[in-house]
């Protein structure tokens, strides 16, 4: 792998950038992997690299139907938090915080994690009680956030509305400093590349067709656009695809697939200094590095694979940033888009093993997976490697559901969902 | 915005209605003998179609009243509206 760092930037620039090669390869499919992942997002990439990383394995696979990065990798709105209510949820959150913070140096990849600050607004009285208790709950749990008065939160967000003629005025809100955002096609750039350099094959436009079972009822081997490839151990790591794949498998999974839209306005100068969300008026937003306001929206009503939304979802979100920044009413918007996420009952991740032998299953992270893509990531890698879960994903079963053990951050952020 | 034509009202803006998940999942006449995988399956699994689904909507800023629909999820295309107690069209495949 070619390493990156100033010095070569520099040598770079002044030799015309003809020196940087590929960053990873395009391998024809082998006949056989100790591994496959099928998911070429973050999740499917990193779970990749930490296989190879840390487990030893190195004959492993990322099946990918389209390009890397062109799931919901590519179509997030990159915030990154870990302000959750439940013990559960606030270790798995928090872990993948932690590996945010080292990610670019040990990916030597620039994936632009900037801890700019998550800014949740409460609205209500009521959002006011939760996020206060949100507050205290995670500071027990060692997770840091914070309650701002309605003028502190101004101070902290300066374009921000505090009169009280608004249809939802800010009543205060929740800050967790380490939180922000990072370059979403970085990190699975950047875990790409560092899973290839440890001999992983990344294999785009590489559909699974069909997952075949031996006599026992285990995994053997998976039909792809590109062929067969034997292998006893599969890890899903396809969002909305997810019950779509593991039907394959026979495995009924308690989840529904909606579109979740996103859109960017024209760029425009620094003026957002931070994240900001609203769940009660659903509007979240923050500024790229490009100057975009990066804007993200609420889910359509009914299931979906389409990968678009209905516009008067986009407006309503609109209204209610129109509402809290007024400095933005003149903005023009650039594009919209929408992903495909996978929603639970709970509205929790399944991260764990299927009923079905060597055949692993991470999921159901409905619209806030991108904050969890190197813990979900190193968690795979290690429940798939050792054939069980590690202690943070082990009360993210499938089998909760049945054994009544939700983890209902659903209820926890008091949202009409 | 979708155009979605309610059996009792006719075509109507998307936003007239609100949507109720799967349909035809009948609660199981005697739950308290069922297993838990029983029970956990008719709470909580669904079918999650990729193609033809047949789901549940309600006219709620109109009649009101509860219907069901066929629709292709890979285009949001609406194959088909019907009152409860009909039969899905093409049911062999929606209900999969």
């Amino acid at each position: 792998m070619q390493r990156f760092s100033a010095f070569k930037l520099l040598r770079e620039g002044f030799g015309g950038q003809k020196g940087w090669a590929r960053q990873w390869r395009s391998p024809e499919p082998k006949a056989a992997y100790d591994a496959v992942i099928i998911g070429g997002g973050g999740h499917g990439l990193g779970a990749a690299y930490y296989l190879a990383k840390q487990h030893g394995l190195r004959n492993i696979a990322v099946l990918e139907k389209n390009w890397i990065g062109g799931g919901n990798t590519g179509r997030n709105t990159t915030i990154i938090r870990s302000n959750y209510l439940f013990d559960e949820s606030a270790a798995l959150y928090d872990h993948a915080v932690k590996l945010w913070e080292g990610l670019s140096q040990a990916l030597n990849y620039n994936v632009m994690f900037s801890q700019r600050g998550v800014l949740m607004l409460a609205h209500t009285v009521h959002d006011v009680q939760v996020f206060k208790r949100h507050v205290h709950a995670n500071r027990g749990s060692g997770v840091d956030n914070e309650w701002l008065s309605p003028a502190e939160a101004k101070a902290y967000c300066p374009p921000l509305n505090i009169t009280d003629n608004m249809r939802y005025p800010v009543l205060g809100g929740a800050l967790q400093r380490r939180g922000g955002t990072a370059r979403h096609d970085a990190v699975a750039w950047g875990y790409a590349r560092a899973a290839d350099a440890l001999g992983v094959d990344i294999l785009e436009n590489c559909e699974v067709t069909a997952i075949r079972r031996d006599a026992r009822g285990a995994v053997e081997a998976v039909e792809t656009s590109r062929g067969a490839i034997k292998t006893t151990k599969v890890g899903v790591s396809a969002a909305g695809n997810t019950s779509h794949v593991l039907d394959m498998a026979g495995v009924r999974l308690p989840l529904e697939s909606y579109p979740l839209q996103a859109l960017v306005s024209e760029p425009v100068k620094p003026i957002f200094p931070c994240v900001v969300m609203s769940n009660t008026t659903h509007a979240y937003i923050s500024q790229s590095d490009k100057g975009e306001l990066v804007i993200g929206a609420g889910t359509d009503i009914y299931t979906s694979y389409t990968q678009r939304g209905g516009l008067h979802v986009d407006q309503h979100t609109l209204e209610a940033i129109c509402e809290l920044f007024p400095a933005f009413r003149r903005l023009r918007m650039l594009r919209n888009w929408g992903g495909i996420v996978d929603v639970t009952p709970d509205r929790s991740p399944i991260l764990g093993k299927t009923p079905v032998p060597g055949l692993y299953v991470n999921c159901g992270w409905g619209t806030g997976g991108f904050k969890a893509t190197p813990g979900a990531g190193h968690l795979f890698a290690w429940t798939m490697a050792k054939d069980e879960p590690h202690a943070i994903n082990a009360p993210f079963t499938i089998e909760r559901f049945r054994d009544g053990y939700l983890i209902d951050e659903a209820a926890a952020a008091a949202v009409a969902h | 915005m979708l155009l979605i034509a309610c059996p009792y009202c006719g075509e109507r803006p998307e936003v007239e209605f609100a949507y109720a998940g799967q349909a035809h999942l009948a609660r199981p006449a005697k739950a308290e003998t069922l297993s838990d995988d029983d029970w956990a399956a008719y709470l909580y699994m669904r079918s999650n179609t990729k193609g033809h689904h047949a789901e549940r909507w309600r006219h709620l800023h109109g009649c009101a009243r509860f219907f069901n629909a066929v629709r292709d999820t890979t285009s949001d295309r609406f194959i088909a509206t019907y009152k409860v107690g009909e039969t899905a069209p093409g049911a062999g495949e929606a209900e999969r």
